[in-house]
């Protein structure tokens, strides 16, 4: 038998549940954007279950959608840039999955956004543990059903444009960013790499305008521009 | 490059960053300059891609129907509306505008 759930392991659950949820219907829109943008299902579902991480496939399938297979390096750089931040998630998680080569495997696998925000708001060490499986394996489970139900109605549509389904990708990418905009620091950074991309595009092969505005965040991280005044005000609390 | 030598490529480096994070000693990481800058490099890649695939029609920049589904999309994101259906109403106004013009 099983013991009983403390009330900390009892809120991690819940709140796997409603992210995982909110996040696996989104599946939907990656399947039918990846499908609408050249991918077979099969190759749409290789990225749901083998990548699994969903600012990566929405960029892969982002530049390929405007610059075809011709932008195939692009979209590669692209998707492995967005996923460095996975990077410290699992750093983050390492001490707090614990040892044993298939459990950190796995938990490997299941590193991503989600998952580790929500472990990282539990109060305790098993919620935290609860909050990382839990969420990782519905979302999982759940990311890649609903990603072959989009492939399968996107496989249906046909033409983007007509459905507005081209404006969708952009809306979706908001959507990822969007809870990432409340610092001074990040708002420059977005709008100033979206110049830089937009200014870049007649210049540029598809696919580079993006990376080329990656360097804005170099420029601005590695300076700390525009981020001085928030951390004054802070206290210097970290 | 074929679709699959695509797909393949991008996921293994995708899977391998994740490992990564597992087995390299944290101190290597601890920086803040290096902390701060790969958040940011998560926030400069996602507004590029917002603005290619808004304005961008190939190698040329293009405003049509997509920029005021963006608008749109921002608003609701304002308004806290569900992810799911900000993207369905920002392809509903593209697609309004389109069969209207």
């Amino acid at each position: 038998m099983a013991r009983a759930r403390s009330p900390e392991e009892s809120a991690a659950l819940r709140a796997a549940w409603a992210v995982g949820l909110a996040t696996a219907v989104y599946g939907v829109s990656f399947g039918a954007l990846a499908v609408l943008s050249g991918l077979d299902i099969w190759q749409t579902m290789f990225l749901s279950l083998v990548m699994f991480t969903g600012g990566s496939q929405f960029a892969l399938i982002g530049v390929l959608a405007s610059g075809g297979l011709a932008a195939g390096g692009a979209a590669i750089t692209s998707a492995a840039l967005l996923g460095t931040r996975n990077v410290f998630y699992a750093i983050r998680m390492s001490p707090v999955i614990g040892p044993g080569f298939l459990r950190r495997a796995a938990a490997a696998h299941l590193t991503i956004d989600e998952s580790v925000a929500v472990s990282a708001a539990q109060p305790t060490p098993a919620a935290q543990r609860l909050g990382f499986w839990a969420t990782g394996i519905l979302i999982y489970l759940g990311w890649n059903l609903t990603t072959l139900i989009g492939a399968l109605i996107g496989d249906l549509i046909g033409d983007v444009s007509a459905y507005g389904l081209d404006a969708a990708a952009a809306a979706a990418f908001l959507g990822l960013l969007w809870p990432r905009l409340k610092a001074r620091q990040t708002q420059a950074v977005a709008v100033a790499a979206a110049v830089v991309a937009t200014l870049l595009t007649p210049v540029l092969v598809p696919g580079l305008p993006v990376l080329v505005a990656g360097a804005v965040a170099v420029v601005v991280g590695g300076f700390d521009l525009f981020g001085t005044s928030r951390k004054r005000a802070e206290g210097g609390a970290a | 490059m074929n679709a699959w030598t695509v797909i393949i490529t991008a996921s293994v480096i995708c899977l391998a960053l994740k490992v990564s994070g597992y087995l390299i000693p944290a101190r290597a990481f601890e920086h803040p300059t290096v902390a701060r800058t790969a958040n940011l490099l998560t926030v400069a890649l996602l507004a590029a891609l917002i603005a290619v695939q808004t304005l961008g029609a190939g190698q040329a920049v293009q405003v049509d129907a997509r920029l005021p589904a963006l608008v749109v999309a921002a608003g609701l994101y304002a308004l806290r509306v569900p992810f799911v259906v900000v993207v369905i109403a920002a392809a509903g106004v593209a697609a309004l505008i389109r069969a209207v013009t």
